[in-house]
């Protein structure tokens, strides 16, 4: 990265109520720059926010905006702005006085407020809405004043926490473009709070995962899901199959009983790894051709594939396939030496990647309780 | 909803017998006695005998005195408001019960007990040495007022400031505004049914009590209250003591409009 750094957290630590919230956070911004922070609840990702906006202060480290420490500046005069979870539009005022907020306190005549306020509109499509009671707005209107009014004061940074997790899915699809443009045009600094992983890879330049108060890694969302740098990242960036192996050598990797190529290198001789591998990149070929077999546990079909557990070896493995195969049945395995990723073992290892318990609703339960924990 | 069950019917009947029986009844009552004369007959005499200027007096001075005191009501409350709408939710609770705690007392007692802290041998001039004439002066009626109506004006006001969204003050702060343009530019306007409600609950006692004027007012200051309280009591003139409390309902009801005129339409208002 060549481009200058606008925003730096260095060793940024912050508890509540003796709970560790933040652990000695390190992060860099840039200018320009599309970053997300992409977590589950209670990560920290909010509160890295926070601490940024100015709401919150860390109990150690240093804030730095411009090469400047602003550990102690207050919000009013900070030059970021945010677009709230719950957007947080001012209820006794209409679309227009809404935007107009920050501008009316710099006492900026009526004409340039005017026109700042009608360029904002413009951008976000609600031209005609000013006179427009913002509390009868729907929630994607409503999102766009708030994010019309965090612009319209040209802030260097614009902060967004969780800003389209109120939204019905089709109406997020849009925005996220839209929200992608709109940095684009402007040219300002985003900073994205989400838990969102598909979220964060389609919009952001820069991803970082959390968890546990710590970054996890840093990187481009193509690095981030190809070369996750342990079994909390892999696991929770997209689908994987992750299972414990032993590094023989340069490029040999011993998992499921069998050796296998890869393309890692570097690690030491019989080091115990975690292994990594996408469901979409194992083929499903006849039980002799197989570099492993096992017999089908499920199916279910998801649309655009199959989505296939099969047991080898006491692991489940989820595969991801366009053609059928049917339960029961039994299935090779055939997997190339760039679908396998190896990373070191974590504090992570063994907590993720094996589908035995897996099942949709599952999932969705745990979304549900994300979202409550988040809001308070 | 144009059929209503028996049983929605019968569940309403208590309702209205009583709004009949005691709001109904007793406004045409009022109204009766206000226009007739002694004889019964149609008459505006007792209207048109208000319009003396030691009545007139009465008006004026029972106005100033409301208004003041709510007023004074207005500028305690507003910041105990705030901070109890500020404090955790278990101190609410605790803050709130204590703001309520005196109404628990009976009114005529608490009144009586300024009496004794105001008097000039009494408790305050005993305790600081000095020889201050607080008793029987317009500054310890309109006392008494602020003391009694206080709560009433934290309670509507509070339960406006705590519901206010504790992230609109952040967004507030995020878009420029410093701790002062936050409490100018947001909280008052979003807490301005509370005043509403609460400028109401305390004007409308204060214009028409009649007890604390007689006892810490020395009879000095005789308010509506009073005058009618003494046409029922002492002068058996229910025809005058009738038009006055019309009067005064009059007067309240165009305070309220003017109120609520200043509340542009926002729902919370209570009349």
């Amino acid at each position: 990265m060549n481009q200058k750094k606008i925003i730096e957290l260095k060793g940024v630590a912050k508890s509540f109520d003796g709970e560790i919230i933040l652990d000695n956070i390190d992060l860099n911004v840039y200018e320009k720059e599309f970053i997300t922070l992409l977590g589950p609840s209670g990560c920290g990702k909010t509160t890295t926010l926070r601490i940024i906006a100015g709401f919150v202060t860390p109990d150690s480290g240093e804030v730095m905006f411009d090469g400047e420490m602003i550990n102690d500046l207050p919000p009013y005069k900070r030059s970021v702005n945010t677009v709230f979870q719950k957007y947080a539009l001012f209820p006794h005022l209409n679309v227009y006085e809404n935007i107009a907020f920050a501008l009316r306190l710099k006492k900026i005549s009526e004409e340039e407020i005017y026109e700042r306020v009608e360029e904002m509109l413009t951008m976000v499509n609600l031209r005609g809405f000013e006179k427009r009671d913002v509390n009868l707005l729907s929630g994607g209107q409503q999102q766009r004043v708030a994010i019309a009014r965090a612009l319209v004061n040209k802030p260097r940074v614009l902060l967004l926490d969780e800003p389209l997790g109120a939204l019905d899915l089709k109406l997020r699809k849009d925005m996220q473009n839209e929200l992608k443009n709109i940095q684009r045009k402007t040219g300002i600094t985003f900073i994205y709070v989400t838990h969102d992983q598909e979220e964060a890879l389609s919009m952001s330049d820069t991803v970082v995962v959390m968890a546990n108060g710590k970054i996890q890694q840093i990187g481009t969302p193509t690095d981030i899901y190809n070369e996750p740098e342990n079994a909390f990242v892999a696991d929770f960036i997209g689908e994987s199959n992750i299972i414990d192996g032993i590094m023989l050598d340069d490029y040999k990797v011993r998992f499921s009983g069998q050796e296998f190529e890869c393309l890692d290198k570097g690690f030491e001789k019989n080091e115990p790894v975690d292994v990594v591998i996408r469901p979409e990149d194992v083929d499903v070929v006849a039980p002799e051709k197989g570099m492993l077999c096992g017999i089908v546990d499920s199916v279910t079909f998801k649309g655009v594939h199959y989505e296939i557990i099969v047991t080898i070896n006491n692991f489940k493995w989820m595969i991801q396939s366009t053609d059928y195969v049917a339960p029961s049945q039994k299935i090779g395995l055939y997997i190339e030496p760039d679908a396998i990723h190896i990373m070191k073992k974590s504090e992570f290892s063994g907590m993720f990647g094996d589908y035995s318990s897996f099942s949709d609703e599952h999932d969705h339960l745990s979304d549900i309780i994300e979202e409550e924990t988040e809001t308070e | 909803m144009n059929k209503k069950s028996l049983l929605q019917r019968a569940a309403a009947a208590p309702h209205i017998v009583w709004s009949v029986l005691f709001i109904v009844a007793p406004l045409i009552f009022v109204i009766y006695y206000a226009f007739t004369n002694a004889d019964g007959k149609f008459s505006f005499s007792n209207i048109v005998e208000l319009a003396q200027p030691s009545y007139l007096e009465i008006f004026l001075r029972s106005v100033c005195f409301a208004f003041l005191a709510t007023v004074i009501c207005l500028v305690i409350a507003y910041p105990i408001a705030y901070f109890i709408a500020k404090a955790k939710p278990k101190t609410q609770k605790i803050l709130i019960m204590l703001v309520m705690l005196p109404m628990w007392m009976n009114f005529l007692i608490r009144t009586y007990s300024w009496m004794a802290l105001l008097e000039d041998s009494g408790i305050i001039n005993s305790l600081l040495g000095s020889e201050f004439h607080m008793i029987n002066t317009a500054g310890a009626v309109i006392l008494g007022m602020v003391y009694n109506f206080l709560p009433y004006m934290i309670l509507p006001l509070h339960s406006v400031l705590s519901k206010i969204d504790f992230r609109l003050y952040e967004a507030a702060s995020d878009l420029g505004c410093n701790p002062f343009f936050v409490i100018t530019k947001v909280v008052f306007p979003l807490s301005v049914p509370g005043i509403i409600s609460g400028i109401t609950m305390v004007f409308v006692p204060s214009i028409s009590t009649f007890y604390i004027s007689q006892k810490l007012g020395g009879g000095n200051f005789d308010l509506i209250g009073d005058t009618i309280e003494r046409q029922f009591q002492t002068a058996y003139n229910y025809n005058l003591g009738a038009s006055m409390s019309f009067v005064l309902m009059i007067l309240i009801i165009i305070s309220m409009t003017i109120m609520n005129k200043y509340a542009d339409d926002d729902g919370g208002v209570i009349i």
